[in-house]
């Protein structure tokens, strides 16, 4: 009996236990909530890395809650797809962790410091429950704990914009919940098992009946307001741009594409790929709404004069690219699509995280004030650009392979007209990001020559996420043949 | 509120009673409606009841901030606790039989109020926090 | 025609509920009426899950020496789990907008939309 069988279960106890230890050992010295936060987030990434190894030797994990048989309990279940998602997400929330300990003293008030860390890994507990769990009901109950928690957290920020935004987020949030639960009750009352697997194999024999259809409904509008899929996306630009820094890359980076994930497993596991193929084809309407996504995301981005503000609408457009995978529902698309998870965590987690060092550093949140920036922090701007490049889909850096993908995907579904949508978008988002690019580096002449870059702490997490851009642009072996194995398994074939 | 002499005679009488009885719904919550939130939250409305007629500043007296953040934070370290219990002597994540306190029924029976009174505590002091700070709005 | 209002009676009431919850959440300006719509709705949610709960002769989920048969206990587990996350929500709404009071000095969503501006 070693521990690493409990393994799917620690990963989201040891977050939920260092919430609780956070207030009580903070009282004793303030930096002790980052420490505890940054270890705790540390061993959950280790525990993740371990479980995709024992993914890859030995298959499907499961795990029984109290040692009830599902489908009476509740079933934790990692495979695949799970476990490739729960490194990337894990892995950004360490470092971000890391990276948080001087913007979070700067931008919150001191005696709030431990109740910051004590809602931050009540989010960390919710996203990481929400990968790990196979069981539907627990799933909304991970939702609403990181959706709760986000919403303290985007109200913390400085200004009193950050209250609006939170109070619309949470609205917004909670009919989206809400829907979900619905769907919920129309599965449970149709098939009487909450189990993801078993609901699996009750569901076929169903495809024709009304209340299933409605509880897909009620998935899909739910789902895509959480992920912000156009036209449901009006929360996001408010709420990334007034959150603290920290929130923002932490939103950006995770709590959509946990969305996403859940996107896929509630479309692919639960529900058959034939069901959004065949019997409601709802797979062409995603695949509009996404491709408007794309554009209209990289357009409204250009004209923004707050550059978080510009990194939300793109974002809105990113998430457009990985629902545009998941609906052409082959494996290429797929295989493109969480790549893209992965590519999109790392490339806006590390622009948001030097906004967030760009603020703490000097206060400038408008583009054009950026001048010069480029003397005054080049580590911090170098950075930037890598992730920028990334975003835009330069070859050899990560971006490139999921658009590669994506278009192979779009190609062998028959869509070639997302292949220019694709292009066109990437063209959008060269020019937004060149506005940045030009003022840190071509402009500003006047500004004097001395270097005052963000503290170390600050950098080293910045700059492992732009060299993992260009890692995973390099090599990209490593998450190819993951998405492989996972697309295969989602899609059959 | 403070004037008031028989609210205040009365709160005082009620006050036991009410913990009584919150008492009895979080440790019956196997056996009729009631368990863990059901209980804390009566336990909460019992100290809020107080706090009501006899001001914040008696309320602090009767629960110190200190003891309230403990109880916040130690009713999820009970419920954490008993879970790693059953793992430490060998089960699943909250498998109450591997306990070894005898058969598998009473083993099962005090698994389940262990955790009871963890998620019990942690709601009154929640509902007594949340109460206190919004009142005071945050001074 | 008749038959189909008067047999589901209980899913009629939960769809009429769950919209003026739903309506009062969109349509009124002031914070505090938008959050008892979101009470109103979730609570129209839970009554349909506990709707469904229920057994032809079935008795309360509480064991009895005289019951024949009981009704389904798990939709009434799942809701009180789904009453916490209500509370919860509704804690966190109302903490928003005593801050946001604090900030704004209204609490009418018009009047703080024309201060934004």
């Amino acid at each position: 009996m070693s521990i690493s069988q409990h393994f799917p279960v620690l990963v989201i106890i040891l977050p939920l236990i260092s919430a609780v230890l956070i207030p009580i050992l903070s009282r004793a010295k303030k930096i002790y909530g980052w420490y505890i936060s940054s270890a705790a987030t540390f061993i959950s990434f280790m525990i993740s890395l371990s479980l995709l190894r024992t993914v890859h030797v030995k298959g499907k994990i499961s795990y029984w809650m109290g040692n009830w048989e599902p489908p009476w309990g509740i079933e934790y279940v990692v495979d695949y797809l799970n476990g490739y998602v729960l490194v990337v997400i894990s892995f950004i929330i360490f470092l971000i962790t890391l990276y948080s300990n001087k913007s979070v003293d700067k931008e919150i008030p001191e005696d709030k410091v431990s109740s910051f860390y004590t809602i931050y890994m009540l989010f960390v507990t919710g996203l990481l429950g929400m990968i790990v769990t196979g069981d539907i009901f627990n799933l909304y109950v991970f939702i609403e704990i990181s959706s709760l928690a986000g919403y303290a957290l985007i109200a913390a920020g400085r200004k009193r914009d950050a209250l609006i935004a939170s109070y619309n987020y949470l609205i917004l949030g909670t009919i989206a919940a809400t829907f979900i639960l619905l769907g919920i009750g129309y599965l449970y009352m149709m098939t009487g098992t909450l189990n993801m697997a078993d609901l699996r194999e009750r569901l076929p024999a169903l495809y024709d009946t009304t209340v299933i259809r409605t509880a897909f409904a009620f998935f899909s509008v739910g789902l895509s307001l959480k992920i912000a899929l156009f036209p449901l996306h009006i929360w996001l630009p408010n709420a990334y741009t007034h959150a603290p820094s920290v929130i923002g890359a932490l939103q950006a980076a995770t709590a959509t594409k946990v969305g996403v994930y859940v996107m896929i497993r509630i479309l692919f596991t639960v529900f058959k790929p034939e069901f959004i193929l065949e019997v409601i084809p709802v797979a062409k309407l995603f695949v509009m709404l996404s491709a408007v996504a794309i554009i209209m995301g990289s357009l409204l981005a250009l004209g923004q004069k707050d550059i978080r503000r510009m990194l939300a609408y793109s974002s809105i457009g990113q998430i457009g690219y990985i629902v545009l995978g998941i609906a052409l529902a082959n494996r290429l698309s797929i295989m493109g699509s969480l790549i893209h998870v992965l590519n999109h965590a790392l490339m806006k987690g590390g622009l948001f995280l030097v906004v967030g060092a760009v603020i703490y550093k000097t206060g400038i949140t408008n583009i054009d004030d950026y001048k010069g920036l480029g003397k005054k922090m080049p580590f911090s701007m170098a950075a930037f650009t890598i992730c920028a490049l990334s975003m835009v889909g330069v070859p050899l850096t990560a971006g490139f392979v999921s658009k590669w993908y994506l278009a192979l995907g779009a190609l062998q579904a028959g869509k070639w007209v997302m292949v220019p949508v694709i292009l066109i978008s990437s063209l959008l988002t060269a020019i937004y990001f060149w506005r940045v690019i030009d003022a840190i580096y071509f402009q500003g002449h006047e500004v004097s020559g001395k270097i005052d870059d963000a503290p170390v702490g600050m950098l080293v997490p910045t700059f492992a996420l732009a060299t993992c851009c260009i890692l995973f642009g390099i090599v990209a072996s490593v998450p190819v043949n993951i998405t492989n194995f996972a697309a295969k398994m989602l899609i059959g074939g | 509120m403070k004037d008031n002499i028989i609210i205040q005679i009365i709160t005082r009488l009620l006050v036991p009673f009410i913990q009584v009885f919150g008492f009895y719904v979080i440790m019956h919550g196997e056996s009729g409606p009631g368990g863990g939130f059901q209980g804390g939250v009566i336990l909460g409305a019992s100290i809020i009841l107080y706090v009501i007629v006899f001001g914040i500043d008696e309320g602090r007296k009767l629960v110190s901030e200190k003891i309230n953040d403990i109880c916040n934070s130690t009713g999820v370290l009970i419920y954490g606790g008993v879970g790693i219990l059953c793992m430490i002597a060998g089960g699943k994540f909250l498998e109450y039989n591997i306990l070894p306190l005898g058969s598998a029924h009473f083993a099962s029976h005090m698994g389940m109020l262990g955790i009871e009174i963890g998620v019990g505590m942690t709601v009154a002091a929640v509902m007594v926090t949340l109460f206190i700070e919004t009142a005071r709005q945050g001074k | 025609m008749i038959e189909f209002i008067l047999a589901k009676y209980n899913y009629w009431i939960y769809i009429t509920l769950m919209m003026i919850g739903f309506y009062a959440m969109i349509a009124k300006q002031n914070l505090i009426k938008k959050i008892i719509g979101m009470n109103i709705f979730q609570t129209a949610v839970f009554l349909f899950y506990i709707s469904i709960a229920k057994v032809k002769g079935g008795t309360a989920p509480i064991e009895w020496e005289k019951a024949v048969r009981y009704d389904n206990p798990l939709p009434h587990v799942l809701i009180l789990t789904a009453i916490v996350v209500s509370v919860s929500t509704t804690a966190v709404a109302l903490a928003l907008i005593i801050k946001i009071y604090k900030a704004y000095g209204t609490i009418e969503e018009d009047k703080i939309l024309e201060m934004n501006k």
